[in-house]
């Protein structure tokens, strides 16, 4: 079981935390203007990468908050955690 | 027949234990195992094997014992495939083999032997296959005839439970090694929890010979054990768990360990839980898990009588068991010479130690010759003969490799053999690291840590008591600081050995069969799955490569010890016919649990009413006091109908929808969700989230909402009223208010957070009555002199502030029954002085409490869904007709989606209604609907029943289905066929079958 750190609340067991899947997808601005398939792509399409991910998680049994965080899909390592509206951090070369 | 040594052991000759094994009445001693209590009687047929049927006996002295698998007490506190050389002996215990009828001795299956040249690998999936059709019946036979314990069919008599715990450093496995550690850490100040399998810490200490020239600080092993234990037992900062094994280790040092409290006491004696699972969170962790020995595969290997020779030494010093009379001790290291020492010692002929190596020639080789007893080196033992004991052994010498004649047949009652140690590296793999083969010491030794933890000792790859407490040591110095405790480091025990310094070991795979290859007596390499040499290369030559696959062809390591005993043979055996090394043919995956964990250990108090909370509204003890029948509707209780004396729930819920629909009737709504929304950009913010329009509601009114995900399906529904300019109250269905809530907190957070809106749940802050039927104005004017009930100054779909019963309340006029009703909103502490009030107003109208069901009937009536039982989150609101709803004017979550090719086609399921021909009939709801009940199979399905009841007001049964292009079969006939081998007809019909005008609710 993973420990994560909420940006709000520090370390915490990952029981408390919810998976909300691929962070950074922005809903479009305006759907009408996309073709199915484009749509589609933001509906349904996510990245699946073996390594380096960025994803939402939200503190449901805590503050309730949902953040980001940069996760290792491969050894389950959380590199990092930031708040909504910050920018992802840098990759190492 | 006592077969004891005369003195020694750490067992309590004065203390006699009476015990049952397969119905006959036996005695042990206190300290016992049950293996070494029916080894001390001589009983050395213990089991039969699985596919064979072949006897066997008792071959370790551990976990990893294969063979000796028994059923424990019985009823409710029956245990199935308990290993003896775990079971704690106690007075009165009752066990029997697993896998024999009626017993090993007598075995009903054993005949199965004869046939054994005829069952090779993967006989079961070659013969059973064909025809397809038959291996229903082929199964039901090979089930009876395989099998190991029974599961209890009582409930479990006993309670479990869990709890969690922080510690600095964890040491898995208290010997020599972990004790060293532990003793380091907490002498450094660091939180330490240390856990062992056995009822006693100490480990191969614990079998060491009474006379042993050991010393560990100049003390013998027992009184060094004994001080140690000591000194921690007074410490404030270890946790001691004894008869505890850690059988997860999972992401950041999150571990599992599951301690057995009770199991070692006669049922009688037992008290409290059973079982205790601890969930360890550990800073560091010091894996001291020690190794186990390797059997060697050789002919009738499986012989009773044939045992590993640490698991002989443990009997005969640890137990006082005087195993046989004369000994064998087959080898390819040193280790095992002082096992024949030991043996010896305590009066057992060791009549020669056929040695696998060369020229075998370490300290204790010579100490073994020179104390007179025969090493027949560069030989191997190749045959055992016995029926269901071991007489005699054939042994054959060996020249580069091959046999060469003459064989030579030695008398024995014991074979103890040695091929080596296997690190017990589960947990360090389990942690997420790899182990690698160590060339030089022939065995699989841990790799890079890839979390906080170390080995230390047998576990990894140590074999010698003086390098196991120094590396004990060094690793708890090392945990502790890493934890941050740098005290002065503790110094390892001085250690003086009566073992060997190195192992010397010359690996020994497999045993040249004197037949030839695959040929000659069973070679087994996994005994409780009957799995042999010839097995492992037959696979090979059937073309498996992956030992993931052979172990599943062949059953390799399936049984309960799961390879423990018998894997590294299997696939070095499997590497060699491939021709590469072991590094490359690898091992199969080590996963929790380490050792099977009970049910009821898993479960936990999780069970019963404790398994979910039950959330109960205000109101819930009226309800109960009123005769109400309870429903669960997601963790809610909630009224189902309220039966009177002799009432059937029909009977029940007819009166209940009469009353509404005639008279006044009332329901507690309480468990609805209700959320407070606030801010400037609330209503915007609903435009978002709702497929209608909310900008320009009027304070004071309500609105009926639709909620989709943005695949544009329905999730939730439910009526939000405009309490203020920037104030309202949405109201979700009962089941989804968690998730609705959570829903729309995660868009305001990740997607919108410029606007300015804040949620609060409020669903338990507020009870809510519903107040139903053509007479509830009346009520309510009894009740509540500030609000203007008259139809024109508080119209439908609209919010009044009051006072009812003298308490301030929000008055909803809504209704989710097509009746003239309204929702009266109190705080909870009030619920229920206002409720009584309401139901004393109501009394002259004789004013009915309903449930759940009565709502459903009026519901339906009036086609309103119930998301989640109409719907099935593939519906979108075109598909339920409510295209009245759905707004063309501003974008909403999901919208876009209802314009993608799929959700535009015209022929998916569509809400409709559907008419039996013979109105007394009630589909049943889940029912498929078909166009032809005579079309061949398979008939194609058009749609199934969602909703379906008897309407009292239409006096006949009503159902909503969802039909493929329902919104086009108006008036087409479909046919239910039932499971009873009915086929009902019913009409497509409007969803809507009372009062579509809507002028009920409007008057």
């Amino acid at each position: 079981m993973l420990i994560i750190t909420c940006p709000w609340c520090g370390p915490r067991h990952q029981t408390e935390f919810s998976y909300g899947g691929e962070a950074h997808i922005v809903r479009p601005p305006n759907p009408d203007a996309l073709t199915d398939a484009q749509w589609a792509d933001y509906l349904f399409m996510r990245k699946n990468p073996k390594g380096r991910h960025l994803e939402q998680w939200g503190h449901t049994y805590g503050c309730r908050r949902w953040f980001n965080v940069e996760r290792d899909t491969v050894t389950y390592r959380i590199k990092s955690v930031y708040k909504p509206g910050e920018k992802p951090p840098e990759t190492e070369s | 027949m006592s077969r004891r040594t005369p003195a020694g052991g750490r067992i309590d000759r004065s203390r006699a234990i009476s015990f049952v094994f397969n119905g006959r009445p036996y005695q042990g001693l206190a300290g016992d195992t049950l293996a070494s209590a029916l080894l001390a009687n001589g009983v050395t047929l213990v089991a039969r094997s699985w596919k064979y049927h072949r006897p066997r006996g008792i071959v370790s002295a551990g976990v990893e014992e294969p063979n000796a698998i028994v059923q424990l007490e019985s009823g409710a506190h029956t245990v199935p495939n308990a290993r003896a050389t775990e079971v704690q002996l106690y007075d009165g215990l009752i066990a029997h083999s697993v896998n024999c009828w009626p017993g090993p001795r007598f075995d009903f299956m054993a005949a199965a032997r004869f046939f054994s040249g005829l069952m090779p690998a993967g006989f079961y999936y070659k013969t059973f296959m064909w025809p397809k059709s038959f291996w229903m019946k082929y199964e039901h036979f090979i089930r009876r005839t395989s099998g190991l314990g029974e599961s209890p069919a009582q409930p479990d008599a006993d309670s479990y439970d869990r709890t969690h715990a922080y510690c600095d450093v964890l040491i898995a496995g208290g010997g020599p090694a972990g004790l060293s550690a532990a003793v380091a850490a907490c002498r450094a100040g660091a939180r330490v929890i240390i856990a062992d399998e056995q009822i006693e810490f100490g480990g191969t200490l614990l079998s060491k010979a009474a006379g042993t020239s050991t010393r560990i600080n100049r003390e013998t092993p027992s009184a060094w054990l004994a001080k140690a234990l000591e000194e921690l037992h007074a410490m404030p900062n270890v946790r001691m768990l004894p008869r505890s094994t850690v059988f997860g280790y999972h992401d950041e040092n999150y571990l599992t360990i599951v301690e057995r409290r009770t199991d070692h006491l006669p049922p009688r004696d037992r008290k409290g839980s059973r079982e205790r699972v601890w969930r360890v969170r550990a800073k560091q962790v010091v894996l001291a898990t020690g190794a186990m020995e390797r059997p060697l595969v050789f002919g009738n290997n499986d012989r009773p009588g044939v045992m590993l020779a640490s698991a002989a030494r443990t009997y005969v010093n640890r137990y006082g068991v005087q195993l046989a009379s004369s000994a064998v001790v087959f080898t390819n290291n040193d280790a095992a010479y002082r096992v024949a020492i030991d043996l010896a010692r305590a009066g057992i002929r060791v009549a020669a130690i056929v040695d696998s190596r060369t020229a075998p020639s370490g300290a204790m080789p010579r100490q073994v010759r020179d104390a007179g007893i025969d090493v027949i080196d560069n030989a191997v033992v190749v045959d055992t003969r016995g029926g269901r004991e071991l007489a005699s052994v054939t042994v054959m010498r060996r020249s580069g490799g091959a046999l060469t004649g003459p064989a030579s047949v030695i008398d024995c009652d014991l074979l103890a053999v040695s091929g080596g140690f296997s690190p017990v590296v589960h947990l360090h793999a389990q942690s997420g690291a790899r182990s690698r083969f160590d060339d030089a010491r022939a065995c699989f030794v841990p790799g890079a840590s890839v979390q906080q933890e170390r080995s230390a000792g047998g576990c990894n790859g140590v074999f010698t008591l003086v390098a196991c407490m120094a590396e004990g040591t060094a690793a708890g110095v090392e945990a502790a600081r890493l934890a941050g405790f740098d005290g002065a480091p503790t110094v390892a025990p001085e250690v003086v050995s009566d073992g060997p310094t190195d192992l010397a070991l010359e690996p020994l795979w497999l045993v040249p069969s004197p037949k030839g290859e695959g040929r000659g007596p069973k070679q087994f390499v996994d005994f409780q799955n009957d799995v042999t040499a010839a097995d492992i290369m037959l696979a090979a030559r059937e073309g498996y490569r992956s030992i993931e696959h052979v172990k599943r062809y062949t059953a390799l390591g399936f049984g309960t010890d799961q390879g423990k005993l018998g894997n590294i043979n299997g696939m070095a055996i499997l590497a060699r016919a491939l021709g590469q090394d072991l590094a490359s043919t690898g091992t199969t995956t080590f996963r929790p649990n380490y050792t099977p964990v009970t049910f009821g250990a898993i479960a936990g108090r999780e069970l019963g009413e404790l398994f979910d909370p039950i959330r109960k509204t205000a109101l819930h003890e009226w309800h109960v006091e009123h005769g109400a029948e309870f429903e669960n509707v997601g963790q809610w209780k909630r009224p189902w109908y309220f039966p009177k004396l002799g009432e059937t729930m029909h009977q029940a819920v007819r009166r209940e929808c009469i009353a509404a629909r005639n008279g006044v009737a009332m329901m507690d709504a309480s468990t609805l969700g209700k959320i407070d929304i606030k801010g400037p950009d609330a209503a915007k913010f609903l435009n978002l989230v709702y497929t209608n329009a909310w900008l320009k509601l009027a304070v004071g009114r309500c609105r009926y909402g639709l909620m989709l995900d943005e695949n544009g399906m329905v999730m939730d529904d439910g009526v939000t009223t405009r309490l203020g300019e920037h104030h309202f109250l949405m109201t979700t269905t009962t089941g989804g208010a968690a998730r609705v809530t959570a829903w729309l907190e995660r868009w305001l957070q990740t997607e919108w957070p410029h606007l300015k809106v804040f949620l609060t749940s409020v669903t338990d802050h507020w009870v809510t009555a519903a107040v139903v039927g053509p007479k509830c104005r009346a009520v309510l004017k009894a009740v509540c002199n500030d609000i203007d009930f008259s139809p024109p100054a508080f119209p439908f779909m609209s919010y009044r502030a009051g006072t009812v019963a003298g308490v301030a309340a929000r008055v909803m006029r809504i209704s989710f029954s097509g009746e003239l009703a309204y929702e009266v909103n109190v705080p909870a502490n009030m619920a229920r002085h206002v409720w009584e009030a309401l139901m004393a107003a109501g009394a002259p109208y004789e004013i009915t409490p309903y449930g759940t069901e009565t709502m459903h009937v009026l519901r339906a009536e009036k086609g309103y869904i119930i998301v989640g039982q109409d719907t099935d989150g593939s519906v979108t609101p075109i598909d339920l007709g409510m295209d009245w709803i759905v707004s063309k004017d501003k974008d909403f979550i999901g919208r876009r989606s209802l314009f993608r090719s799929d959700t535009a086609r015209n022929d998916r399921k569509q809400l409709v209604g559907l008419l039996t021909d013979e109105p007394n009939v009630v589909l049943p709801e889940g029912a498929q609907l078909v166009t032809d009940p005579k079309a061949p199979i398979p008939v194609p399905m058009v749609g199934h029943v969602t909703s379906s009841y008897d309407s009292a007001a239409l006096g006949r049964s009503i159902a909503l289905a969802l039909v493929k292009g329902g919104a086009s079969r108006m008036g087409e006939v479909l046919h239910a066929p039932l499971a009873d081998g009915r086929v009902i007809r019913a009409r497509v019909a409007s969803a809507v079958f009372v009062d579509p005008e809507g002028a009920r609710q409007n008057a």
